[in-house]
C-alpha cells in the first residue's frame, strides 16, 4: 500500500471510530436528542426500518448497488473546485464541493437513491416525501420514476408558489404534489402532512424523509447516505492542497443548514478531526439553533423555534428550503457539544452572495448554499489565508424566478 | 391492583363496565370559545369521562376536524395553563383527561405539568406521540403525582409489545380502530374490533377504541367487544358548525342511547 493510500486508510478508520457522527446511541439519540417521537401505530414500521437499514447498509451487494446509481445515474463523484477569482477578493482559497452538479440539481439525491433502494428492498411499492424548496421532492419523484413506484409528495402552498418550476418537475416525472394548507403552509407543515399519509398507508408505503430529521433511524439513516460527500471532500481536499500542506485538510467547512443533510454530510469527512472548524449557517428567520430551545416535534427532540407554550413558530427565509422552525438532532448535540458552530446570515447577505458567485465564478448557486456563501463573505477578515470548504448543495436554477422578482430592474 | 387504579377516569369507566354498561367518552378541545359550557352541556348527556385536547401547533396525529378546531383554539388564545386553569374551575360531575402532544408538556415540565394536572382535578393523561420507548421521563413524574398515563394500542403493534403496552397503561387502553388519524369515515374499519379482541385478551382495564367511530351505530358496533369508545371529530365537527352546546349534548345522547340499548 502506498502512503497516500495508507493515510486515507487510517483517516476513515478515525472517522468511524469517531464518537462525533458516528452511530446513535439508545433509541436514536445524539447526546440527549433525537428519539422516536411518534405515534403508535408507524413504532413497529420504524423498528422494521431501522432493521432494514442495517442490513441493507452491511450488505456489499446493496451497497455496491447503490454506489452504481450514484456514480452511473447521479454522476458521483462529484468535484471539488478551487474558486480563484472570488478567493483572491476575498483574501482566502475557496473550495466549492459541487453537489449542485449531481443529477436533479442538489445533494438530494444522494439520500433518495439510498431510500427508494431501501423501500424496494423492503417490498413497498408507494413513496411518499416532504418537500421544501421542491429539490428533495423532485430527487424523489425521479427515484420513484427510475424505480417504478407510485409517489406523492407534499409540499406547503407557500412553498409551491414560489416554486413552481419544481412542481412542474415533479409532475413531469409522474409524481403526484399535494398541497399542505395549514400552519405557516411551508416545509414543516408538509412534513406533517406526510407523517399524517404514513400513519394511514404505513403498511405498502415508505416514507421517504428528505433531511437529518424526524424520528430514529432517519437522521442517522439520511447522514450515513450523505457520507459520501464528506468522505469525498476529504479525499479531493488532499489532492488540492498538495503534499506540502501538513493535514490535506481545509481549516473551515461550511454548509447551510435547513434540516442539515447536507451539512451532516460534508461533517462528516471532517469531524473527527479537530482542527478542522465546522461551521453551520442557518437563516436569521429559521435559525432553531439560533433562536430556539429544545422541544420535540417531528418525531425528534432538538432545538425548535417555539413560543414560552412550546407551540412552534414559523420560520420566514427567503429560501423555501431552509424555512424549517426545527433542526436535525445530531446539530443539535454538536452545537451543545461546541464541536460544530451555528451562525446565521440574513436575506439581504444571502441575495448579495447569490449575485457575488454568479458573478465571479460563473457558478449561480441555490438560495441555500448561498447563506454558507454569505458568511463566508461577512467573515472575510478572520478567514483571511485560510483554506475555506464550502458544500455547495445544490443549483440556483429552480430560484432564479424569484430572483427575478427580487432584484428586478437592478441588474 | 395498585391504589392508582382507583383514580377517578378509570373508577367511571370501570363502574359503568362492572353495571353492564359500555363507557362514553367524548373528546373536546379545549379553547374554543365558549367550551367549559359545551364540557358541561357534554357532561349531563351521559359521558362516563370527557377527555379534552389541548391543542397543539402541529397535531400529527390528528385529521382535518381536530386541526381546525385546534387552529381556532390557538388564534383564540388557548394555552395549557389556561386550559388547566379552567378545568379546576368546574365541576361537572364527570372524571376528566387531557390529551396533548408531548411538546407542550415537555416546555411546561413533566413534574409542574402533572402536579397542574392533580391541582385541575384531572387524572388521566393521553399523549399520542409519545409511545412506550418515550414515556419514561413522563410516566415517572405522572406515577410521582399520582397521575395515570393511557397508551396507545395500534393494529399495527405486534402482540409482544401489546402486553408492554398494556403494562405500562394507566386509566384506559386506547385502541387506535384503523390505520390513520382522526377523522369521521363511512363505515367501521374491520381493525377496530380486530384490536379491542387482541386487547381484552390480553388485559383488564377497560379497552377504548377511538379514532374513526363517527356515529352511534358504529360506536355500538364496535361494542360488542370492546368496553367503550372514544368519539372526537365527529362530536367536534357539530361544536364548529353549530356551537350550540345543545344540539351537541345531543349529539352526545345519541351514543349513549346506542350503547344503552347494545
Amino acid at each position: 500500500m502506498n502512503n497516500d493510500l495508507k493515510n486515507q486508510a487510517d483517516e476513515l478508520a478515525q472517522v468511524f471510530a469517531s464518537d462525533m457522527v458516528g452511530a446513535p446511541t439508545g433509541v436514536g439519540r445524539f447526546g440527549e436528542f433525537g428519539g422516536m417521537f411518534v405515534p403508535e401505530t408507524l413504532v413497529p414500521a420504524l423498528h422494521e426500518l431501522e432493521a432494514a437499514f442495517r442490513d441493507a447498509w452491511s450488505d456489499p451487494v446493496f451497497r455496491n448497488e447503490l454506489d452504481t446509481l450514484l456514480a452511473d445515474y447521479a454522476g458521483r463523484p462529484s468535484p471539488l473546485t478551487r474558486c480563484d477569482r472570488l478567493g483572491e477578493q476575498l483574501g482566502f482559497q475557496l473550495y466549492l464541493k459541487r453537489e449542485d452538479l449531481n443529477h436533479t440539481g442538489s445533494h438530494k439525491i444522494n439520500n433518495v437513491l439510498g431510500q427508494a433502494l431501501l423501500a424496494k428492498r423492503m417490498g413497498k411499492t408507494r413513496l411518499v416525501a416532504e418537500t421544501g424548496a421542491g429539490q428533495h421532492g423532485v430527487a424523489t419523484a425521479t427515484a420513484a420514476a427510475l424505480l417504478d413506484m407510485e409517489c406523492l409528495v407534499y409540499m406547503g402552498e407557500v412553498d409551491i408558489a414560489r416554486q413552481e418550476l419544481n412542481v412542474f418537475r415533479m409532475r413531469l416525472l409522474g409524481a403526484e404534489v399535494t398541497p399542505a394548507v395549514s400552519g405557516s403552509r411551508t416545509l414543516k407543515d408538509a412534513v406533517n402532512e406526510a407523517m399524517r399519509d404514513w400513519v394511514a398507508t404505513v403498511e405498502h408505503t415508505y416514507y421517504c424523509l428528505g433531511s437529518v430529521l424526524g424520528p430514529h433511524p432517519y437522521p442517522w439513516m439520511v447522514r450515513e447516505f450523505h457520507r459520501v460527500i464528506g468522505t469525498e471532500a476529504a479525499i479531493q481536499c488532499r489532492v488540492a492542497l498538495g503534499a506540502e500542506h501538513p493535514t490535506g485538510r481545509p481549516d473551515v467547512v461550511v454548509a447551510c443548514i435547513g434540516g442539515g443533510s447536507n451539512a451532516a454530510g460534508i461533517f462528516s469527512g471532517f469531524a473527527a478531526f479537530p482542527e478542522v472548524d465546522l461551521v453551520g449557517v442557518e437563516p436569521a428567520g429559521g435559525a432553531a439553533i439560533g433562536h430556539g430551545i429544545p422541544g420535540i416535534v417531528h418525531g425528534m427532540k432538538s432545538y425548535l423555534m417555539q413560543d414560552e407554550f412550546g407551540q412552534v413558530s414559523e420560520a420566514q427565509s427567503i429560501s423555501a428550503g431552509l424555512d424549517y422552525p426545527g433542526v436535525g438532532p445530531e446539530h443539535a448535540h454538536l452545537a451543545d457539544s461546541g464541536r460544530a458552530k451555528y451562525e446565521q446570515v440574513t436575506d439581504a447577505e444571502v441575495i448579495d452572495a447569490f449575485q457575488l458567485l454568479s458573478r465571479t465564478e460563473g457558478i449561480i448557486p441555490a438560495l441555500e448554499p448561498a447563506h454558507a456563501l454569505a458568511w463566508v463573505v461577512r467573515e472575510k477578515e478572520s478567514l483571511a489565508g485560510k483554506n475555506v470548504l464550502i458544500n455547495m448543495s445544490g443549483r440556483g436554477d429552480k430560484d432564479v424566478g424569484q430572483m427575478m422578482e427580487v432584484l428586478g430592474d437592478t441588474l | 391492583m395498585s391504589a392508582s387504579d382507583l383514580l377517578p377516569f378509570q373508577a367511571s369507566l370501570e363502574a359503568r363496565r362492572s353495571s353492564g354498561g359500555k363507557c362514553l367518552v367524548p373528546y373536546l378541545t379545549g379553547g374554543l370559545p365558549g367550551w367549559e359550557l359545551m364540557l358541561e352541556a357534554v357532561a349531563s348527556a351521559g359521558a362516563d369521562g370527557i377527555e379534552v385536547g389541548i391543542p397543539f401547533s402541529d397535531p400529527v396525529m390528528d385529521g382535518p376536524i381536530i386541526q381546525e378546531s385546534s387552529e381556532l383554539a390557538l388564534a383564540a388564545g388557548a394555552t395549557p395553563p389556561g386550559i388547566l386553569d379552567g378545568l379546576s374551575r368546574l365541576d361537572i360531575g364527570v372524571p376528566l383527561a387531557v390529551m396533548t402532544y408531548v411538546n407542550l408538556v415537555y416546555r411546561f415540565g413533566y413534574e409542574r405539568f402533572a402536579d397542574s394536572m392533580v391541582k385541575a382535578g384531572v387524572s388521566a393523561a393521553i399523549l399520542p406521540d409519545m409511545p412506550l420507548e418515550e414515556a419514561g421521563d413522563w410516566c415517572g413524574a405522572a406515577d410521582a403525582a399520582g397521575v395515570q398515563t393511557v397508551m396507545l394500542a395500534a393494529p399495527t403493534t405486534p402482540d409482544e409489545r401489546l402486553l408492554r403496552v398494556v403494562e405500562r397503561c394507566g386509566g384506559f387502553v386506547y385502541a387506535v380502530g384503523l390505520l390513520g388519524i382522526t377523522g369521521e369515515r363511512d363505515s367501521l374499519a374491520a381493525s377496530a374490533k380486530v384490536i379491542a379482541k387482541r386487547l381484552k385478551d390480553v388485559t383488564d382495564l377497560p379497552v377504548l377504541v377511538g379514532v374513526g367511530i363517527s356515529t352511534p351505530e358504529q360506536a355500538a358496533e364496535v361494542c360488542e367487544v370492546a368496553d367503550g369508545v372514544v368519539v372526537g371529530s365527529a362530536i367536534v365537527r357539530r361544536v364548529l358548525e353549530t356551537g350550540s352546546p345543545e344540539s351537541v349534548a345531543d349529539f352526545v345522547g345519541s351514543f349513549r342511547e346506542a350503547l344503552d340499548k347494545g
